[in-house]
């Protein structure tokens, strides 16, 4: 689908923030209300913007334990359909997060949440290392968030600048 | 005999200059919480990582000496390079490229170059503050020539002849301006330019927000026809490149007169600092997708607020560069100190009034869009309050 500059404007404000406020978004690329929300609406419809959500810095949530890990899978492409067969097989889970195929020395990354480090071992064993294509597992636990779509968690967002200045 | 005791040692000229119209502004605020300043002239966002990391580098490297006294020649060809791509100029990196602390000190460096002892240099206004008192140090005389809001500050021409005698040496023009954010586009710039001939005019173009314009190309002096051999290109990389802290501006203009700026340079400066020398070169290598995002946001930043300026009642056009709207207070009623003033005090708003920038900014207020979204949605909120209560 090829987007019209005001389109593209809009989705790169609203990846930033979702939460624009529809009439600051409207002035913000020059346009009337109307035609925004229009806008907004037709690159929702088109899965352009798939979905909203938020950023949650987990750490600070007290009361849910979680553990995420990154799986480095090495698997065997089926003859027609590649990787995208074993991809699909594994992205229906719902405990996994994302699936790339990647280049280098595995075939597809897979990021899992879970409970606890137990919960995520039995998934790798039992889910899994037991799919037919799957030739091995590498698991990495996420240790520390830093940073996450482009957003650092923690950020010392103080304004250092003098209030006024030439 | 033991001399009699002075009165002041303070020199009458320095005595007589007059305190800046920010400084009370910034006192008054500074002692406020909570309160939203849109009085900043500068970006908010920190230098780029790639460019602070150069400058770290640097350091680990131990390149702590001075510096040539023009500036690095790695830098000054990067320069030369620069205005080439982006305006379209010529400077040879060996004799015409000076790198300065800050395109203020240019601008100080330009006008003690040119200046005979009387000789007026005219000052565009409204205009940036440090020109005025700049001309006086260097013992010239200047003379402001009005803009006005009904022209959306572009300077008429006609306007400028007139403030020309015989003692005219050079014009100051700043594009994107600061406080009006106005861009003099290659019309308004070549009309200038026939001023200058026909009277043999040095034009000083400080183009320090060249890189925040937001329509169409940006056009300097010194790519008008003829204009190189007499005009002083000032900019530099505090607004464009996001690094005030670091002072690092350069000037650009014809041999003789950039190496005039030197002697001066030499014996005043020395050098720019090292470290912050290698971090413009940085800047000049890689900073123009950081440049550009920017230049984006700033631009969504514009349309946001001035649009709402308007909304809310205060006249405003809309500016080709630079971060500053200034919209109109005469609707109010109130003199441009006053609104700042009671705004400053019964929203904790801090605007700068217009009238600091020159008697042609009376009736106006400068506000700074260089702020966070938020930030700027919660001050129109305040202002309209303010408004509503007048």
């Amino acid at each position: 689908m090829k987007l019209s500059e005001k389109e593209l404007e809009i989705i790169e404000i609203l990846e930033k923030d979702a939460r624009t406020p529809i009439d600051v978004l409207a002035k913000m690329v020059d346009l009337p209300v109307e035609e925004t929300e229009a806008l907004v609406k037709k690159l929702e419809e088109a899965k352009v913007i798939v979905q909203y959500t938020a950023l949650i810095d987990w750490r600070k949530a007290d009361g849910r334990e979680g553990v995420t890990a990154m799986i480095d899978v090495k698997v065997t492409p089926k003859r027609g359909v590649g990787f995208d067969e074993v991809a699909e097989r594994i992205y229906r889970f719902p405990e996994v997060k994302s699936v790339y195929l990647m280049s280098g020395a595995y075939d597809l990354s897979v990021v899992i949440e879970g409970r606890s480090m137990a919960e995520i071992a039995q998934f790798v064993s039992e889910k899994l290392s037991t799919l037919d294509s799957v030739i091995s597992t590498t698991t990495h636990f996420i240790l520390k968030k830093y940073k996450h779509d482009g957003i650092v968690f923690d950020q010392g967002d103080q304004d250092r600048r003098i209030v006024v200045s030439p | 005999m033991k001399p009699q005791t002075r009165k002041t040692y303070v020199s009458k000229t320095v005595a007589g200059l007059k305190p800046s119209g920010i400084r009370r502004f910034f006192d008054l605020a500074s002692t406020m919480d909570g309160v939203i300043s849109l009085g900043v002239g500068e970006p908010d966002f920190v230098t780029s990582w790639s460019i602070r990391e150069a400058s770290i580098l640097s350091l680990e490297q131990g390149y702590t000496s001075y510096t040539p006294n023009a500036g690095l020649l790695e830098l000054r060809q990067e320069i030369a390079a620069y205005l080439r791509r982006k305006f379209h100029v010529d400077y040879c990196p060996e004799t015409e490229i000076l790198v300065t602390v800050g395109a203020s000190q240019a601008i100080d460096l330009a006008l003690r170059a040119i200046i005979d002892p009387g000789d007026e240099v005219i000052v565009v206004e409204p205009s940036f503050v440090a020109y005025e008192p700049l001309v006086v140090l260097a013992g010239g005389r200047p003379v402001a020539v009005c803009t006005s809001g009904e022209d959306q500050f572009q300077l008429n021409p006609a306007h400028l002849e007139r403030a020309i005698t015989e003692r005219s040496k050079a014009v100051i023009i700043c594009s994107p301006n600061n406080p009006t954010g106005t861009v003099l586009g290659r019309k308004e710039l070549e009309a200038i330019a026939r001023v200058a001939h026909e009277h043999d005019l040095l034009v000083i173009a400080d183009e320090i927000y060249a890189e925040l314009t937001y329509e169409g190309e940006y056009t300097s002096m010194a790519a008008v026809s003829a204009m190189r051999e007499r005009t002083i290109l000032i900019s530099g990389f505090s607004k464009g490149f996001a690094m005030t802290g670091w002072r690092l501006g350069f000037a650009a203009a014809p041999d003789e007169i950039l190496q005039a700026m030197l002697k001066i340079h030499q014996y005043a400066m020395m050098c720019a600092p090292t470290m912050a020398q290698y971090g413009a070169l940085e800047a000049l290598r890689s900073g123009e997708r950081d440049v550009a995002e920017m230049r984006n946001s700033y631009r969504r930043r514009r349309n946001y607020f001035v649009a709402s300026l308007n909304e809310i009642g205060l006249p405003c056009h809309l500016p080709g560069g630079a971060f500053y709207a200034f919209p109109s207070i005469k609707p109010t009623g109130l003199t441009s100190e006053q609104f700042a003033e009671r705004l400053l005090i019964e929203e904790k708003v801090a605007v700068v009034p217009g009238n600091v920038f020159g008697q042609s900014g009376e009736g106006y207020i400068r506000c700074s869009y260089a702020s966070s979204l938020e930030q700027l949605q919660e001050a129109i909120k305040r202002m309209k309050r303010f408004l509503a209560r007048l």
